[in-house]
């Protein structure tokens, strides 16, 4: 078994007094897309900085391919990276660009060409055509493929993309997300990404690191983050969350009541969570594993609130329906449109309604770091 | 009407007839104090000479001709060679300046202020300071004859020395501003492009860094290369009466030797040289950004 590509060990960066990334640690595999998930400003682009080689870790180690790599300049590290900003040489064309790298490398004059050519097909841009284009003459998308060819074209081991498709609209936005998947496993090269934006990391990634305030707050697939998120942080970045609590009373197997304002639930624990008995609980529920009954139709074995229809929300795939519960606070539901024209939510505003779900489809959170 | 359709209005509107209207102070402006004395200047360098100034009815090239005596020729090539070693001066002391400032962080406007700091005297009060620094008595033979370093003054004023440095101390924040302007605007990212992509720190300067910043050197140099071939005061007192430039030449003829007639045909000449310089070097940076 081959081990990880990328080790962050305990890294710490500060910037002044501010602490940037702290005491991160996660090991990378070979192949892996990861994205660095979470909000502006919660180290997740310093922490690919400083697997860059950009900026120096005030404690900790850096490991690629097993080698400490912190003292290392960036382009010793074997990465290559694709930036925000994209960060075409304005002053190059398009094969100059990708070709940059090769002469500064010393490639030999004779394989340039060939190397580049490859490079702009390997993104999808015909050579011949954009090849001696200058990049104020492209567009976002095309400036995009040209800095994911200029690096590339190094063939790196790891690949590092800061927000790369940021600036793009949303139908191009999806397109190369899918092209980035593609690319990452045609090539088998790791791709650390950074983003802040949920859907593209759960499009994209194998596994996703859900930053906030310089650590890692979960760690998993985007199946794991999504269904299991640890906190009420992660419950809320990634997808809608509903938020109740109550106080915990055990009933062993890792079941517990909660006694709230809102009623009484029974909930279910995932293994490693930590629940102390008299203590209050925060639970998570996204809004599409709720559903609505009328409220003297409770299924048995359910928890269920009862509350009056606020509002019902036609988005299309989905009908949002907003609750405001009996006690204070709304609640959003999801339910699947099943044709609107056809067969219409029974739910009009003012229903009365109970909100119900099953105990294993709420999260019991931690408390937040 | 919404805020945001008259906000678009008012700058995607092109420029009425009022608006144009506003063009007109300046144009009149230069129409009766640039081109009209440039256009009366035309007609008096081909026009006799008046015996005490002014000029006299009747037109010849005789003062066109007199210019390319050798004595003038050798003034006018003297001027264009300090003028060039000028700029070059400015841009090498210059660019490092300009380049330090642009990366100085929180230090950059204090930086930019000391750089911009000799405007507030004229430049006529700074030519007499540098009189101060280099005379026999001055600051840097005291130092030296009390250091024993030499036991006589070393003759610095009325050098071409004592010009040249007037001339880069005079011009050189004119280097400094257009440089730091465009390495100013350098998006930090392409650096670390470059570097990541094995950009030696040398490579970064040569490949990356002063292409992008052409433009600033470009600008620098015509805001330093012009103005010192028009020159007068710099070589006037820190040259003494053996370091003349053309501006100098000019000069004189309107003043002291009152020859009008040669005095604007002198200057026709160097504004020839100025626009010959400068088309030459527009069109060559032209030439090497198409191919670059």
């Amino acid at each position: 078994m081959i081990g990880p590509v990328v080790q962050l060990v305990s890294i710490v960066k500060r910037f002044e007094s501010a602490v940037a990334v702290d005491r991160v640690s996660v090991d990378i595999q070979p192949g892996e897309f990861f994205s660095l998930l979470g909000p502006s400003g919660c180290g997740k682009t310093t922490t690919l900085r400083l697997i860059a080689g950009f900026e120096v870790a005030d404690a900790g180690d850096i490991l690629i391919s097993g080698d400490r790599v912190n003292d290392r300049r960036p382009y010793e590290r074997g990465v290559g990276m694709v930036f925000q900003s994209y960060a075409l040489f304005p002053h190059l064309s398009v094969a100059r660009n990708v070709a940059f790298g090769l002469e500064q490398r010393k490639v030999p004059k004779a394989d340039i060409p060939g190397r580049v050519n490859r490079a702009l097909e390997l993104v999808r841009l015909d050579p011949a055509t954009y090849g001696s284009r200058m990049p104020a003459q492209l567009s976002g998308g095309q400036r995009q493929r040209v800095a994911l060819a200029r690096a590339l074209v190094l063939e790196p081991r790891i690949l590092l993309l800061d927000e790369p498709l940021g600036a793009l609209d949303l139908k191009l936005r999806k397109e190369m997300q899918l092209e980035l998947k593609a690319l990452n496993r045609s090539l088998g090269i790791t791709f650390i990404y950074v983003t802040h934006d949920q859907e593209e990391a759960l499009t994209m990634s194998d596994r996703i690191a859900v930053m906030d305030n310089g650590r890692i707050a979960q760690l998993g697939t985007p199946a794991d983050v999504y269904e299991n998120p640890r906190t009420a942080f992660v419950a809320s970045f990634i997808g809608g969350s509903n938020f109740l609590s109550g106080i915990a009373e055990s009933l062993g197997d890792r079941r517990w009541r909660l006694v709230g304002r809102h009623g009484t639930f029974v909930v279910r624990a995932e293994p490693g969570v930590m629940v102390e008995a008299g203590r209050e609980v925060r639970i998570a529920i996204r809004p599409e594993w709720m559903d609505l009954f009328p409220p003297d139709r409770i299924p048995p074995g359910e928890n269920a609130v009862p509350g009056t229809v606020q509002e019902v929300i036609y988005l299309g795939e989905t009908i949002h329906v907003l609750v405001a519960l009996d006690p204070g606070e709304v609640v959003t539901v999801a339910l699947r449109n099943e044709g609107q024209l056809i067969k219409p939510v029974p739910w009009t505003r003012g229903s009365r309604v109970a909100v119900a779900w099953l105990p294993e489809d709420c999260q019991v959170l931690e408390p937040d770091a | 009407m919404s805020l945001r359709r008259r906000v678009l209005g008012w700058s995607a509107a092109r420029p009425t007839r009022s608006g144009y209207a506003l063009l007109a102070p300046g144009m009149i402006w230069l129409l009766l104090f640039f081109l009209a004395p440039i256009g009366l200047m035309l007609v008096y360098s081909v026009m006799k000479r008046g015996l005490y100034g002014g000029v006299e009815p009747g037109i010849t090239l005789e003062h066109y001709r007199r210019f390319f005596d050798p004595l003038y020729l050798d003034i006018l090539l003297r001027t264009i060679l300090w003028s060039f070693v000028c700029t070059v001066l400015c841009l090498v002391i210059g660019y490092p300046v300009a380049y330090v400032v642009a990366r100085a962080g929180r230090w950059r406007q204090w930086l930019l202020f000391l750089v911009v700091l000799p405007f507030w005297t004229s430049f006529l009060v700074r030519m007499f300071a540098m009189i101060f620094l280099l005379r026999d008595s001055g600051f840097i033979n005291s130092v030296l004859l009390r250091a024993g370093l030499v036991h006589e003054p070393v003759a610095l004023l009325y050098t071409p020395f004592a010009v040249m440095l007037g001339l880069v101390y005079g011009f050189l924040p004119l280097m400094i501003l257009p440089i730091y302007a465009s390495l100013e605007k350098l998006d930090v990212a392409l650096l670390e492009a470059a570097e990541v992509l094995g950009a030696t720190p040398r490579a970064r300067f040569t490949r990356v860094i002063f292409p992008l910043s052409l433009p600033g050197v470009v600008a620098g140099s015509l805001l330093t290369f012009i103005p010192a071939l028009g020159s007068f005061v710099t070589a006037d007192l820190l040259g003494g009466a053996k370091q003349v430039m053309i501006g100098n030449l000019i000069q004189n003829q309107f003043t002291v030797a009152r020859n009008w007639p040669f005095g604007s045909a002198a200057a026709f000449v160097l504004m020839g040289v100025v626009l010959v310089a400068v088309v030459g070097y527009l069109r060559r940076r032209d030439a090497r950004e198409l191919v670059g």
